[in-house]
């Protein structure tokens, strides 16, 4: 695909243009040097600051991880949706993820035999991948992403949040690490579309009374409001940054991918470092360099290379497939095809909507935003959700990637599918696979239903262009 | 007294009468009564009782309907029990429905009742979202306030006033209830061959459809058939069935594992209804405290809640051990999460507990039960042979 020659001011564009290539080429160089895996794994591919910024960040989480019995450190297993990482590193608690680590997994390809092996002990081949993953990856040594083991868990921090296979997940673990402590930290679904004040205080009690005595009682150390609210408003600032590198996909073209490339955005700010300065640094980053894509008016960055042509813009519903995923998104990239939006990278919050953590009533603000993230909204808020979003980000369809996994973001969804069509009046799209399970993915099946999708996007543009 | 051949046959009719005739005469007969669907597992019918309502259970539409549009609205890998709802909310069998209650008991169902808000369907759809804190001034104040919820809902509807006089002649009625099925199941114990679990199903499926008096009126004739013989006791074994607590199993699966040399003597396919063990606190000036009071602390336990403190596996042992049964039988629905994911540890304490157990999955719909029941048999026979 060529370049599209889009720039205001001719002469200075081209130059700044110049000046922005040598700049990836010099930062190519580096990524060899330091052996880096592009994003999505394999093959040579741009690497912006921020990348490199994540992948050091990781790695130092996933060292001290390692070495946490050596360093005296104690460890929480917990979720992303609805998760707790201000109040975990407030105790100087070192949170681990398993549905982080069966993506990896996934991604890494190792998934497959994990899966395997927990069927092998009687988990039915129907249910939840992540959690046979997990489960297959405790089984054979808990080895993380970095190829190092992963310390057993201090405390399992159950905040089940709109996702009822959590509780079950963590009921299977607490069998496998007899004698840790759980706390469970019961998120109210959002079922009514609002949260309310009774909800907030139901929180906010188990707080009090069941989370916190835990984590006390694990750490030996006393819960301090001031240093949590002091990490929350790094919260709130990585917070806004955040919004406004994926609010940037409502220009034209958009200079990111907020779906492939927004699940690395969303990493470290729905995991261990939101409420760190180092999540600060990450997002100012990030920002930064969305802000020089924008003058530039350059496209969104994969591991193809940049996208130049932009020629659909998609609304995307559910998670990707984790297993396929650079195949996955390279036949978007193929087409030309570029996420302007999407509901996943919502399930550590929904921050575009305006909720920010809020250091002066902490507890009351992390019981919020529990209660405020993707997959604990209810049918109709997701919908109006996706309706907005298909509208703001001027998308010309939506399209839903349906797991077998998640009956959470799952069920319901071919409503949903309908739903956007009679309100938008934009082609729907809906392709099936998995998170982690490779039996699911069927690369050809899903090129196939994509090409037909596209094929519907360009027959309704040359419609709308006609006037037809 | 009506023979008890009749009550099972009229129970028989009420249990699979997807058009809800019945509850619809009965709510037909005043302008003030409602009905309000209830979702599997549990749900306090108490309150809706004390309303001047019927909560009628909705449990699927099993081998009884054929999913015409219901199959539009699921994926292939969505268990099969919300399929038939939404057939049933489209093609018009729950219009006469005033409101819906989907609990807290898995995603597809809380999402089911989304769909329902989408739909429209009656004048309210409520997610009960049951408590996973089990401490009474924390847990027990939000099931109290999930209450409120929906006797608000029902008030707006018909005007009806639950006071706690109300709500206290309700809890008594189903204690009753919940005392004279657990004395059937009691005597089944003892004599499982004078009422199948076929028969016992039917007759406790009923009672989702029809008012608390007149189901306690039934199954107090049943009990009193039961004092005396009926059918001939067989060299079979005793064994318990769990797992099958929200999609229902079809009847031709439970009557396999009957066939194969099974007596069931204990099961949860209905067991919303007996989900409260023993008599909910009735002298009281609170009874929505007391309510909800009877979930946090008289539970049965179910894959719905959360088990850490006290062990579902465990239960099940206590289970199979009071019931002097020989032997467990997991039969899940598939693509059943919470029954499903159960389902290794739980087996994992009847091995630790010397319990024989196999397993199988079914849909509500399944229609070939020859491999089921030759593994009920094979089962039925190794203990009989081995054990």
């Amino acid at each position: 695909m060529g370049v599209k020659p889009t720039q205001p001011s001719q002469r200075e564009g081209l130059k700044q243009m110049q000046v922005y290539k040598n700049k990836m080429d010099q930062q190519k160089i580096q990524n060899k040097k330091t052996s880096l895996p592009p994003l999505g794994g394999g093959g040579t591919a741009i690497k912006e600051n921020s990348m490199i910024l994540q992948k050091d960040m990781l790695a130092k989480q996933f060292n001290e991880l390692s070495r946490a019995k050596e360093l005296g450190k104690k460890v929480v297993y917990t979720f992303v949706p609805g998760n707790l990482t201000e109040l975990i590193l407030s105790f100087d608690l070192l949170p681990v993820y398993p549905e982080i680590n069966a993506l990896q997994s996934g991604m890494r390809k190792k998934s497959a035999a994990y899966i395997r092996d927990a069927e092998k002990t009687g988990h039915s081949e129907d249910v939840c991948t992540y959690v046979k993953c997990d489960i297959g990856m405790m089984l054979n040594g808990n080895i993380g992403p970095t190829g190092e083991k992963l310390p057993d868990p201090d405390l399992l921090l159950l905040s089940y949040t709109g996702c009822f296979t959590f509780l079950k997940w963590f009921e299977n673990l607490e069998r496998l690490y007899p004698g840790v402590p759980v706390a469970m930290l019961h998120t109210p679904y959002q079922e009514d579309g609002k949260i309310t004040d009774e909800m907030v205080q139901y929180m906010v009690r188990q707080l009090e009374t069941e989370v916190i005595p835990k984590m006390e009682m694990v750490s030996g150390k006393k819960f301090d409001k001031s240093r949590l609210s002091e990490m929350m408003k790094n919260s709130a600032k990585a917070e806004d940054l955040l919004v406004k590198v994926l609010e940037s996909a409502k220009r034209k073209p958009t200079p990111i991918d907020a779906y492939f490339a927004g699940v690395y955005y969303i990493g470290p700010i729905f995991t261990a470092f939101r409420g760190t300065e180092a999540a600060v640094d990450y997002y100012t980053e990030l920002w930064n360099e969305v802000q020089e894509r924008i003058n530039l008016g350059l496209g969104p960055v994969t591991p193809e290379g940049e996208l130049n042509e932009e020629k659909y813009r998609l609304v995307v519903e559910g998670p990707p497939n984790w297993t396929h995923f650079r195949e996955f998104w390279k036949i978007f990239y193929d087409i030309g095809a570029v996420i302007v939006a999407s509901t996943y990278t919502k399930v550590g919050g929904v921050y575009d909507l305006g909720f920010r953590h809020n250091p002066s009533g902490p507890l009351e603000s992390l019981s919020e935003y529990c209660m405020g993230c993707y997959t604990n909204l209810n049918l109709p808020q997701r919908v109006s959700l996706i309706e907005k979003y298909v509208k703001d980000y001027s998308a010309d369809g939506f399209l839903i990637n349906s797991v077998k996994s998640c009956n959470s973001f799952s069920a319901g969804q071919l409503m949903i599918m309908r739903q956007i069509e009679q309100r938008t009046g934009i082609p729907v799209g809906f392709i099936e696979s998995d998170l982690v399970d490779p039996r699911y993915f069927s690369y050809a099946n899903i090129k196939n239903r994509l090409e037909s999708y596209f094929q519907m996007l360009e027959q309704r543009k040359i419609i709308m262009t006609q006037g037809v | 007294m009506e023979p008890l051949n009749r009550i099972i046959e009229k129970s028989k009719h009420l249990s699979f009468d997807l058009n809800y005739t019945y509850s619809k005469q009965w709510k037909s007969a005043d302008t003030s009564r409602i009905l309000v669907g209830y979702l599997p597992i549990y749900f306090p019918r108490e309150i809706v009782h004390a309303a001047n309502g019927l909560a009628v259970g909705i449990f699927g539409v099993g081998d009884r309907k054929q999913i015409i549009r219901g199959d539009a609205y699921y994926q292939s890998y969505i268990c099969h029990l919300p399929r038939g709802v939404i057939e049933m909310a489209l093609d018009g069998s729950l219009d006469k429905f005033d409101g819906f209650v989907f609990p807290a008991i898995c995603d597809c169902i809380r999402n089911l009742s989304g769909m329902f808000k989408l739909e429209q369907k009656g004048k309210f759809q409520r997610y009960f979202d049951y408590p996973q804190n089990f401490d009474l001034s924390i847990g027990g104040e939000f099931y109290i306030q999930e209450m409120k919820h929906i006797i608000g809902d029902m008030s707006g509807i018909n005007r009806v006033q639950v006071t706690d006089e109300n709500l206290i002649r309700s809890i008594r009625l189903f204690n009753i209830n919940r005392r004279f099925i657990e004395e059937i199941y009691n005597i089944r114990q003892e004599y499982p061959w004078r009422l199948s679990a076929v028969e016992t199903y039917y007759i406790l499926r009923a009672g989702t459809s029809l008012p608390v008096e007149e189901h306690n009126e039934i199954l107090k004739q049943v009990i009193d058939h039961l004092q005396n013989e009926r059918g001939e006791p067989m060299d079979n074994i005793r064994i318990v069935v769990t797992g099958s607590f929200c999609e229902q199993p079809p009847i031709g699966l439970i009557k396999s594992i009957e066939m194969a040399g099974c007596y069931i003597v204990d099961d949860d396919f209905m067991l919303g209804s007996r989900l409260i063990q023993g008599n909910i606190n009735s002298d009281t000036g609170n009874p929505l405290s007391a309510l909800a009071d009877a979930y946090i602390n008289q539970s049965a336990f179910s894959s719905c809640y959360y088990d850490v403190g006290n062990p579902k596996g465990k239960r099940l042992v206590e289970l199979v051990k009071k019931r002097n049964a020989d032997g467990v039988i997991f039969s899940a629905a598939s693509f059943c999460d919470p029954a499903l994911l159960d389902r290794p540890q739980m087996q994992k304490e009847c091995d630790i507990a010397g319990i024989p157990h196999i397993n199988f999955q079914f849909h509500e719909n399944t229609g070939q039960f020859k491999v089921i029941k030759e593994q009920a048999g094979t089962f039925s026979d190794s203990i009989k042979l081995w054990a």
